[in-house]
């Protein structure tokens, strides 16, 4: 249910919160739930539950409407991601090239499985299915960077930059 | 006056191993040496040959430079631009002959490749709209409307016998015949760029490479069916593509290109850009239309078909951007020209991406019946590492695999189809004896049962049920039977299922228990994995005439499952090992076998 109180409710900090605002009026228009969440974890980096109370309150729908749209999507987290996001793409082009293995090792290295963010909050990890760099695969991307013709051995130098 | 011009490739490919710094570079070199009235730096899209990138191209001369590090911009600038001499150790060493440079359509990588749809990319700077209208940009748009009636777009798009190279393969011309037939109102252009299947990526290359051309298309399908508004779905993950596509109808507006009566013309048209939230399900045209809307992503049943009731519950047409690539070409060069080109009832060129264990990874445009083997073999340039080929997967997890003996078939929709594969967008994957088929079927499954959006039984439950068989088989557990019960499965949840996904999941297990049926056997009845790839089914041993007692393996093994004296033969446990490989991975003299 929704309440009159999650209008006014602060989540992140006060820019964050009426950066959410002014988003929400001005695609609200469009009535498109999924572009309000993207707009939302630009914001916040996820989403965050009291995110989804105050779009569900401000679009005049239920939470659950709200979440059965989120959830379908990978794109939306709700939980924060590590300082350093590694995502491993699992594509097939890089699947035969021995992307699962890599996979594998760094959830050993890093004591992640998947989807997790470590305690600290500096490392968290992912599959995704393609990022269309096929011809350097097996790739992965920590952030916005992207490294390619990975093997197992090169990992640790990887990890070692992100100290 | 420029004297020189140098393409930098700004692919995503090329971008990924810092072609972005090497520009930054040139940029600055050329500045620091007084060059930079001279010479013209220009960020392209994507030249096709990944696997050689960063890529940067020098003219007049055509000098194709590879693998360019930053570090050796300077080196360029100083011989190449200030003195004329060519800076060989970098140039792709099929293009050099007797020390003078060959063009790049004689090496074996481009000699048989036909850019339509690539026309630009590596060409042009994309995010320059009067480069684009340099090579005709915009005249298809200015020919349709100033010459043309909506009819005679739709005859020539029919007549060119352009079909859908999202995957489907429906006559592009018919899709807009439906469309412009239902009464005027409201009706809506849709680009499919949710380019999700894993290994494709021809559709983010067009975007990132030749932007324009998708939207001067979708003016050009406005005009043709009455609509006055496009929407361009892309994937999120793509943010080249999508900057440059910002960029791109920002300057068509400007120039009236988009807009409100375009070239005084009366016809108005314009172009949102919504992003795709990660769902493949999404690149079924139904559920497109809904994740548009800003909703789930989950398919309608059709009929009604979008023609009829699509966006918004009105009249749409949903093209797949290598489609649209193709629609200005068609206009300018009409539907003969196009029709000439290809097979039968496939006309026209195919862009493919090739990836996976070959040695010329990339992006190829061939003409529609090209063999595989001319594809695989002389533009790809084989299989590396002197492997063995074993099999080349087609239409991503839609699709199938096919094993050698089919090499010679010429690609085109219908041949695909009777091999037991599809088109589809036009990955290719090529795989080596290394790659062991049924661990490749349970990808795909595994794949297509995370991304089902569970709507319909068939598909949410019955590609489950098969993923689960897989895991038995993979693991040794399974019976003959089950093998039987795979295959039934298969054809009833194709049968059954809501939309594309669920109908095409099982394609990749039937095909490969099409043409490698004795390898699921090995895996049931020996309880081997012939490629030694499932983990279950292998066991490690070490070769007594090669072990050296060195013990680094017994060191690194994390369960003692190794023991042996030193400078003596060294023996594993199977009952303690757990296959991790570490030993495999650690020998120097390479005494470790897997079986």
């Amino acid at each position: 249910m929704s309440c009159n109180s999650c209008s006014t409710t602060v989540v992140g900090t006060a820019e964050q919160d009426a950066t959410l605002r002014e988003q929400i009026a001005a695609l609200r228009v469009d009535n498109s739930l999924v572009q309000i969440l993207q707009a939302a974890q630009d914001i916040y980096g996820y989403l965050p539950e009291k995110v989804i109370e105050v779009i569900a309150y401000e679009m005049g729908v239920s939470s659950e409407t709200v979440y059965s749209v989120a959830t379908f999507y990978s794109q939306f987290n709700f939980n924060p991601k590590g300082k350093y996001a590694i995502s491993v793409c699992l594509g097939t082009a890089c699947y035969v090239k021995g992307a699962g293995e890599i996979y594998e090792k760094l959830k050993e290295k890093l004591n992640l499985g998947d989807g997790e963010t470590t305690p600290d909050g500096k490392f968290s990890l992912d599959a995704c299915r393609c990022m269309g760099a096929c011809g350097l695969a097996p790739v992965m991307s920590i952030n916005e960077t992207v490294y390619g013709n990975l093997n197992v051995d090169s990992l640790d130098a990887i990890l070692e930059e992100c100290k | 006056m420029v004297r020189s011009h140098v393409l930098v490739c700004g692919g995503t490919g090329c971008h990924s191993s810092k072609s972005d710094e090497v520009f930054n570079h040139f940029e600055e070199e050329l500045k620091n040496t007084g060059l930079a009235d001279e010479v013209k730096v220009i960020q392209t899209g994507c030249f096709g040959l990944c696997a050689l990138g960063p890529v940067v191209v020098v003219y007049p001369e055509g000098a194709f430079y590879s693998k360019v590090t930053p570090d050796d911009v300077k080196e360029i600038v100083q011989e190449h631009l200030l003195k004329g001499r060519l800076v060989t150790r970098l140039l792709y060493t099929e293009t050099v002959k007797e020390d003078t440079i060959t063009s790049l359509d004689d090496t074996d990588f481009y000699r048989k490749q036909k850019r339509v749809a690539l026309r630009n990319c590596g060409v042009i700077d994309p995010e320059n709209i009067k480069e684009y209208i340099a090579y005709d940009g915009y005249m298809a748009l200015a020919k349709c409307l100033t010459e043309m009636t909506p009819e005679e777009v739709i005859k020539a798009v029919t007549d060119s016998g352009l079909r859908g190279r999202g995957g489907g393969g429906f006559p592009t011309g018919r899709k807009w015949g439906f469309a412009a037939a239902q009464p005027a109102g409201d009706k809506y252009v849709c680009c499919n760029a949710d380019e999700g299947d894993p290994g494709a990526f021809m559709d983010r290359s067009v975007l990132e490479g030749d932007p324009h051309s998708v939207l001067e298309a979708m003016a050009i399908a406005g005009y043709a069916i009455g609509a006055n508004r496009g929407y361009i779905y892309v994937r999120a993950e793509y943010p080249i593509a999508v900057k440059r596509l910002r960029i791109a109808i920002a300057q068509s507006r400007e120039l009236g290109l988009l807009g409100k009566d375009i070239l005084g013309s009366g016809f108005d048209f314009d172009v949102e850009i919504r992003l795709g939230a990660g769902a493949f399900v999404c690149g079924e045209e139904t559920a497109l239309l809904n994740s548009i809307e800003g909703g789930r992503g989950d398919p309608r049943p059709r009929p009604p078909f979008p023609a009829v009731k699509g966006l918004y519950g009105k009249p749409s047409i949903i093209n797949n951007v290598e489609s649209l690539a193709n629609i200005p070409q068609i206009i300018l060069n009409g539907a003969d020209w196009f029709s000439s080109m290809g097979t039968e009832k496939s006309k026209g060129t195919k862009v493919f991406a090739l990836g996976g264990k070959i040695k010329h990874t990339g992006l190829v445009e061939v003409p529609m019946g090209t063999t595989l083997r001319e594809i695989i073999e002389e533009i790809g340039g084989g299989i590396p590492n002197g492997k063995k080929f074993k099999a080349v997967q087609t239409g991503g997890p839609s699709g199938g695999c096919i094993p050698a003996e089919h090499l010679d078939v010429p690609v085109d929709y219908d041949n695909l189809t009777a091999i037991g594969s599809i088109m589809g967008s036009g990955g290719m994957i090529v795989m080596d004896e290394d790659n062991c088929m049924v661990d490749i079927a349970k990808f795909f499954l595994e794949f297509t049962v995370d991304e089902s959006c569970g709507k319909c039984t068939p598909c949410r439950i019955g590609i489950r049920r098969m993923l689960e068989l897989l895991e038995k088989i993979t693991s040794g557990q399974a019976e003959l039977e089950d093998i039987d019960k795979l295959e039934n499965l298969c054809y009833f949840i194709k049968e059954n299922a809501l939309c594309g996904l669920g109908q095409t999941a099982p394609n990749p297990v039937l095909s490969t228990l099409r043409y490698f049926r004795d390898e699921y056997e090995a895996h049931v009845v020996e309880k081997r994995c012939p490629a030694g790839v499932c983990k279950k089914l292998i066991t490690y041993h070490i070769d007594p005439d090669k072990c050296k007692g060195c013990t680094l393996c017994a060191r690194n093994c994390p369960v003692s499952a190794i023991s042996g004296e030193p400078k003596k033969l060294h023996v594993i446990d199977t009952s303690k090992c757990i296959k991790c490989g570490v030993c495999y991975d650690s020998c120097r003299f390479k005494a470790i076998e897997k079986k």
